[in-house]
């Protein structure tokens, strides 16, 4: 089973030179984690154990275990270390780099309850087959993860494949949660920025229709499912009656008994095939997800540059300002402009004073305008080639889950071509 | 009499191409060639002779067990019922009486707007002033010819007509679809009596295939057929004991016609649910074009998802209209056959209550005053035993014909199948060269694509090893094609070839399947041709299972 990740490690390292984002950290650091390690998520376990209402409960773990890549070459036999991790730990770090690091397109997680579901399917967390593909899930996320250039190398994310206790005080501690941008205000940012870049609004866009694409699909897919399972149960009835047939039959018998057994395989074949068909759904669940995590991506564009805007807006007024308090002249409307008419103007050292407060301000405010344009120029510039990078992955992807379902498709064809046939000879034999 | 007369293929003339049987039944057919010569002979003779001296010799015949001696006694006997079953294979010299019925067209009156049929017949039979008649008929007049064959051939089963009224209301009687069902079983009716060795020298089907106008009395067959009920109720006379022959096909018929129904019942739920699923799919291709739309890379590959599922809507329509259309009046027709058969039972055990209430009767009074058996006993005697023997000849008959025709019913239904399965997989196997002709290509520019796992835990092959099973499975492929396979599984090894191509991204575990599913198909040809190939075969998938068990990896045992 190690075996494999030597390979994904190959495969990973062919592409390396080709991304661009290496650029910004250091050349000796392998800036892919997966190069020097290999991951996997192996096994699912049920435990119980209080939550945090104190109330007894079921939750499956699943072990992560890990290896130096080199070990594996070498043909050392060194056991992995390995890490039980709950599906709520995995959402915490998912959460941790998305707030860290918001320029990164973050990487999908399996879906936390099962969703579109067609009618045999259960919706059962507990269920053996769900628990098998959100394994396969939770290892392509940290597959995904460890080899992004630039979340791979992250420390927490290290010491989450590693070592398991006291991990979640370590995420908490850097105080991540802070960075969270308050709702409201990224809300207010869409409608208020002014000049955003085009690429940008583009994609996000393109973000809303390709979430709406693939649940639109997904929730077709399951109806159609649903469908092709009726049909094909329905024709074990053929089997049944075909059997009891068989039974006043002399010469008829035995070609309607064999293909009333024919029918029967026909209808449990659709089970199996349905099940396959469950893993391509859950690729197009990835990129419904992703296409969330792109959205978040370009509204966080949004809103660097609705602040710089705002802190830019906010210099420029305060400059104004002490123009006005300086020259005398009101240009625009202001309440100091009203008072002064009231009041009569206000004595020198109160002038004087007022005016060293101001420029103390426009030096503040300039210093903010510099951090929020180095803030949204770095945004820019990594977000950019993030999506660029997410595009490619996203276009082999998908066109690999087409072939796949092709191929299932053909089974199918196969399949059904092979039982009709048998059953064919059956009648033949009538 | 001759056994070894050729047997020509079925030129016979008009013979729709649905009512010839597939060419590899015709195996069992050959097993009775020669009395076919026969019928011309006896042909003539059937009027006055009576069945039963047919019927004992058809008897051995009807166990149709596949052991040599019976075999040689099918061959020996004058089996003229068995031949009627094989005379579709028949020479045109011993059929000598063809109809059709085609052509439908409707006719607008002041009174009543109604469709009729052309019936054409061609014959050579002296009883036909001509050689070829063609006249236009509608229901009314068959539905007359099977009044008179009924009032005039008592003792025989008369074949069923359609429904003469349509009860579902939503039905168009014009339809096109209606018209050409309605057609095919008139059709049908006809050839079935003109088949009947007795039945085809009835006055009236003559009447029926060569008069200009039918000079028929509406009112007086309505007349009849109530008359004949009538008869049956009032018949008076209670049935002792029924021979068991006739009881087990009592209890035949009935178990038959409940199965009939069932499967009725279970072909229309599988076109409810199809058109359901029709639904779904038209949906499911309308969201992959949608999205192709907001796609640059992914627009080719989404479309041509789209398309596929395209034409498997169109597959599944043709099939689902197959099935209403062929499937289904088919089998209406023969739950009506069995009633019909139903009906001559209850006839036959009448006339055999009227005999024994008679000889009851009569024997009561000849111990009375010792006169001799009165000549009407002797005549219903002689009527029921007629009935027997008739009732027996056309069961025979009427149980061949069924075996025929549901072999034809149910080889098509499944060949529908198949057929709608192979244009979904011919359209989904030609967007896979599309989409892998591409792949390879970006393969080659590499970007930093992560290696996706999916499906259950055993590893992905290093390239290396996925070299191996290509090479198995062509050497295997070569194998089974050396042991003279069947085609349709020859398709199989291609496409499993072509589909190990299709990327890394393929699960592992797909391919120690397929390469099991090989291996299963390979022992199976192999084996087959072993004399004795049972056990062989079950060694060899002894030895396959402890592979399995032993987790020997397959590609080194092979």
């Amino acid at each position: 089973m190690m075996a494999e990740n030597g390979k994904d490690e190959a495969a990973a390292s062919d592409g390396e030179s080709a991304d661009g984002t290496s650029s910004s950290l250091t050349v000796e650091r392998d800036s892919n984690l997966l190069r020097r390690m290999e991951i996997c998520v192996a096994e699912a376990e049920k435990r119980s154990g209080k939550n945090a209402i104190g109330m007894q409960e079921t939750f499956t773990v699943y072990l992560i275990e890990t290896r130096p890549a080199d070990a594996a070459a070498e043909g050392r036999a060194q056991p992995p270390d390995s890490v039980w991790r709950r599906y709520s730990e995995f959402e915490l770090l998912r959460a941790y780099l998305i707030l860290t690091y918001p320029f990164f397109v973050a990487p999908p997680l399996p879906e936390k309850r099962a969703e579109f579901v067609w009618h045999k399917l259960s919706a059962d967390n507990m269920d053996p087959d769900f628990v098998e593909r959100r394994r396969i899930g939770l290892e392509n996320f940290l597959l995904r993860v460890a080899s992004h250039p630039g979340l791979s190398n992250d420390k927490i994310l290290y010491r989450f494949l590693t070592e398991e206790p006291c991990w979640k005080e370590a995420v908490y501690e850097t105080g991540f949660q802070d960075k969270a941008d308050s709702r409201l205000r990224a809300f207010g940012a869409t409608f208020r920025v002014r000049s955003p870049q085009k690429c940008f609004i583009d994609m996000k866009q393109y973000s809303e229709e390709l979430q709406s694409h693939t649940s639109q699909l997904l929730r077709a897919r399951a109806r159609v499912a649903d469908r092709v399972y009726a049909v094909y149960k329905v024709h074990g009835n053929y089997g049944r009656v075909f059997s009891e047939w068989s039974g006043v039959e002399k010469v008829m018998g035995d070609g309607l008994q064999s293909a009333g057994h024919h029918m029967d395989s026909y209808a449990a074949s659709i089970d199996e095939i349905l099940e396959e068909e469950e893993h391509y759904a859950d690729q197009l669940k990835e990129y419904l997800c992703y296409a969330e995590a792109l959205r978040a991506v370009c509204r966080k564009h949004e809103l660097t540059q609705f602040e710089l805007e705002t802190a830019s807006q906010d210099l420029i007024t305060k400059k104004q300002q002490r123009d006005e308090l300086a020259t005398g002249m009101v240009r625009t409307f202001s309440f100091k402009g009203v008072t002064n008419k009231l009041f009569g103007q206000e004595a020198p050292e109160q002038r004087e004073a007022r005016l060293t407060m101001l420029d103390e301000l426009i030096a503040e405010a300039e210093d903010s305008v510099r951090v929020k344009t180095a803030e949204r120029e770095e945004h820019v510039q990594k977000a950019w080639a993030d999506i660029l990078r997410f595009k490619e992955e996203k276009d082999k992807d998908l066109r690999e889950a087409l072939l796949s379902y092709a191929a299932m498709q053909i089974n199918m064809c196969k399949k059904g071509i092979q039982v009709w046939s048998n059953t064919r000879e059956s009648f033949l034999k009538m | 009499m001759s056994v070894g007369t050729p047997r020509g293929l079925a030129s016979s003339g008009q013979k729709p191409i649905t009512e010839i049987p597939h060419p590899l039944s015709a195996a069992e057919e050959s097993l009775s060639p020669g009395p076919d010569v026969s019928i011309s002979s006896g042909g003539d003779k059937d009027l006055e002779l009576t069945n039963g001296t047919l019927v004992e010799n058809s008897s051995p015949a009807s166990a149709s067990s596949t052991s040599t001696s019976a075999l040689l006694s099918r061959l020996q006997v004058e089996d003229n019922f068995e031949a009627d079953a094989a005379d579709l294979y028949a020479t045109t010299e011993t059929r000598d009486l063809f109809v059709t019925v085609d052509d439908p067209k409707k006719h607008v009156s002041t009174m009543e707007t109604y469709i009729t049929y052309r019936v054409s017949t061609k014959t050579t039979r002296i009883e036909f002033d001509l050689p070829e008649y063609s006249v236009r008929r509608r229901y009314q007049d068959f539905d007359w010819l099977r009044v008179k064959l009924e009032e005039t051939q008592p003792t025989n089963l008369i074949p069923p007509l359609p429904e003469k009224f349509v009860m579902k209301g939503v039905v168009d009687r014009f339809s096109e679809e209606f018209v050409e069902t309605r057609m095919k079983a008139l059709d049908k009716f006809l050839k079935r009596v003109a088949d009947h060795p007795v039945l085809s020298f009835n006055p009236h089907l003559n009447a029926f295939l060569t008069a200009k106008d039918l000079n028929k009395r509406q009112g007086l067959a309505l007349l009849t057929k109530m008359g004949e009920s009538v008869k049956h109720v009032a018949g008076g006379y209670k049935l002792r004991a029924r021979p068991p022959e006739f009881n087990a096909m009592g209890e035949y018929l009935d178990t038959f016609s409940q199965k009939l129904g069932t499967i009725d019942r279970i072909a229309q739920r599988i076109l409810r649910e199809q058109s359901e699923y029709l639904t779904e799919l038209r949906e499911y291709a309308s969201v992959y074009s949608s999205w192709a739309g907001s796609e640059e890379e992914l627009q080719r590959p989404l479309e041509g998802v789209a398309g596929c599922v395209t034409t498997c809507c169109g597959a599944l329509e043709d099939l689902s209209e197959n099935m209403s259309q062929d499937f289904l009046p088919v089998l209406r027709e023969y739950v009506l056959y069995t009633e019909t058969m139903k009906n001559v039972l209850r006839k036959r055990d009448q006339s055999q209550a009227e005999y024994e209430g008679r000889l009851e009767a009569a024997v009561l009074r000849k111990q009375e005053d010792r006169t001799p058996m009165p000549l009407e006993v002797e005549k219903c005697q002689d009527k029921m035993e007629c009935f027997n023997a008739d009732l027996k000849a056309d069961w025979e008959r009427w149980q061949c014909n069924k075996r025929q025709d549901f072999k034809q019913l149910l080889i098509g239904m499944a060949d529908k199948n198949i057929n709608y399965y192979e244009k979904c997989q011919t359209a989904w196997e030609s967007l896979v060269t599309v989409l892998q002709d591409k792949q390879t290509e970006d393969k080659t520019s590499i970007g930093s694509h992560v290696p996706r796992r999916s499906g259950k835990s055993p590893p992905l092959m290093t390239a290396s090893l996925v070299q191996a099973p290509w090479i198995l499975l062509d050497a295997l492929s070569d194998q089974r094609k050396a042991v003279g396979h069947s085609p349709h599984e020859d398709a199989g090894t291609c496409w499993e070839s072509r589909d190990l191509m299709v990327g890394m991204g393929m699960r592992a575990n797909r391919l120690k399947d397929r390469a099991a599913e090989t291996f299963d198909i390979f022992v199976n040809s192999f084996f087959h041709y072993i004399p004795g190939y049972k056990s062989s075969k079950l060694l060899g998938y002894t030895v396959y299972i402890l592979t399995k068990i032993y987790n020997i990896n397959i590609f080194f045992l092979a």
